[in-house]
């Protein structure tokens, strides 16, 4: 059995692109990104994954049940441009077999 | 003029680190920082997270690492600039460099070591269509002299820590303070929320939310603004400041002007030898630069200020050789006359 997921993610350009995210290597969205070279280096998961910067923030488009947002992210996302009710910080979702099929679209850059 | 044999752009963890590295060597270094407090990234964003892979410590606070890096270079005597950034570089006729920040601050000298992490911090401004055409006319993004706003109207956006501060210290300086918010929550340490809470509730300020400012107008200064409210709707009000305050984001900035190879947001460096960039005497060591198989952790910073110092001593001592010491060998002599050394094991003998 596989234990990856397919994920997709529209870039900041607009193209889509259909990945495997792999669900056993502790990853989160940002980290997929970054995997994927998705997103240029120094543009996306500046601050590390710690909900301190916007960078990682995406829209999600599927209806998929994602973890709640902890306080940590909605005063990032209080305090971030371009921000949408489906707007999440990629770096605070970790990727789980749940998570087969979701689509999400990353926030223009800051 | 500021002179000093190893100028160090950056005061965060490797920065200082290269002071201590240098100071072996007999290297004075003086360092230039945007922020405030040395420390970088470490005292400005996270001082009181841990950190789990500094070698030596299963676990320090971000914000102590900081004071155990000045402390273990303060022997060293290194000079600092701060709350000013590097702005402009210039080679000159003797081969050294004149750095000049952005406050006109001069610093002359041989080496210069870019150890300026993610860049230097700069506010973030909101997506307002003439917004850079206000800056300093009306405009603010940090509030230096609070004077500047006496019986003035002021506007402020923001729903963290600093927009509640300053609402509550300008509402007792200006004529008028109104807090607009995306939100109606804000997220602040909770007294400061009470206190906007209970201004807002006597009438001593007005609170907008949830609502955005959309529009400046004005001629040579500011005059009013607009913001929409939830429904779509514009509103205008008038006002002589307004200061929007959504935090900090780190910015490369002015050094990516410097005629060096940037790639991926870094400077490039040769790996191979001593984090050299393409400029011969202009170093980046830590986050800011950028190699195969680069990874950007503290640890490494250190590493690769360690090798950068090695460098640089035989650009500042041209024909010297230069032989590995280690401390518990040879101690450490401070630039300020202090002595650090092994204690000497006691030779006597029995009888």
């Amino acid at each position: 059995m596989s234990l990856d997921i397919s994920i997709k993610i529209t870039d900041r350009s607009g193209v889509m692109h259909t990945i495997n995210a792999p669900t056993d290597m502790a990853l989160n969205l940002m980290e997929v990104v970054r995997l994927y070279e998705l997103a240029p280096d120094g543009t996306i998961g500046i601050c590390g994954g710690m909900a301190m910067c916007a960078s990682c923030q995406c829209y999600v488009q599927s209806s998929h049940q994602l973890s709640e947002k902890t306080a940590d992210e909605e005063a990032m996302l209080s305090e971030a441009f371009n921000v949408q009710p489906n707007s999440r910080l990629g770096c605070q979702i970790q990727i789980n077999n749940q998570m087969d099929g979701l689509e999400v679209e990353l926030a223009p850059e800051e | 003029m500021i002179k000093t044999d190893i100028l160090i752009i950056g005061a965060g963890p490797t920065g200082l680190f290269a002071v201590f590295e240098a100071g072996l060597l007999k290297l004075k270094c003086h360092l230039i920082d945007a922020l405030a407090e040395p420390g970088g990234q470490c005292s400005e964003i996270y001082p009181k997270k841990p950190i789990y892979d500094i070698p030596a410590y299963p676990e320090i606070l971000a914000g102590d690492l900081t004071k155990k890096l000045l402390e273990q270079s303060k022997q060293f005597k290194p000079g600092f600039t701060l709350g000013e950034r590097a702005e402009t570089i210039e080679k000159q006729a003797d081969g050294t460099f004149l750095v000049t920040t952005n406050k006109g601050t001069q610093h002359n000298a041989p080496v210069v070591a870019i150890a300026g992490g993610l860049g230097s911090f700069e506010p973030r401004k909101p997506a307002i269509k003439n917004l850079s055409d206000y800056e300093d006319h009306g405009v603010a993004y940090m509030i230096k002299d609070p004077e500047v706003y006496r019986n003035k109207r002021v506007v402020i956006a923001g729903g963290g820590d600093s927009a509640l501060d300053w609402t509550i210290f300008l509402s007792q300086v200006a004529s008028s303070v109104t807090l607009i918010h995306r939100r109606t929550e804000f997220r602040g340490a909770l007294d400061s929320v009470e206190k906007v809470q209970a201004l807002k509730d006597k009438g001593v300020i007005d609170l907008i939310t949830p609502a955005e400012v959309t529009g400046l107008y004005g001629g040579n200064k500011l005059d009013s603004i607009t913001y929409s409210v939830s429904n779509g709707d514009e509103k205008r009000i008038n006002t002589d400041f307004f200061i929007p305050l959504f935090g900090l984001s780190p910015k490369l900035g002015p050094i990516a002007n410097w005629g060096l190879e940037i790639e991926k947001n870094a400077i490039k460096v040769n790996n191979a030898l001593d984090y050299q960039t393409n400029i011969p005497g202009i170093f980046a060591i830590g986050d800011v630069n950028t190699y195969p198989g680069k990874l950007k952790l503290i640890l490494c910073g250190f590493h690769e200020a360690t090798l950068m110092c090695q460098s640089a001593y035989k650009i500042i001592n041209p024909g010297k050789r230069l032989v590995l010491k280690y401390t518990t060998v040879t101690g450490i002599d401070g630039f300020d006359g202090t002595r650090k050394e092994a204690p000497k094991s006691v030779v006597k003998s029995i009888d």
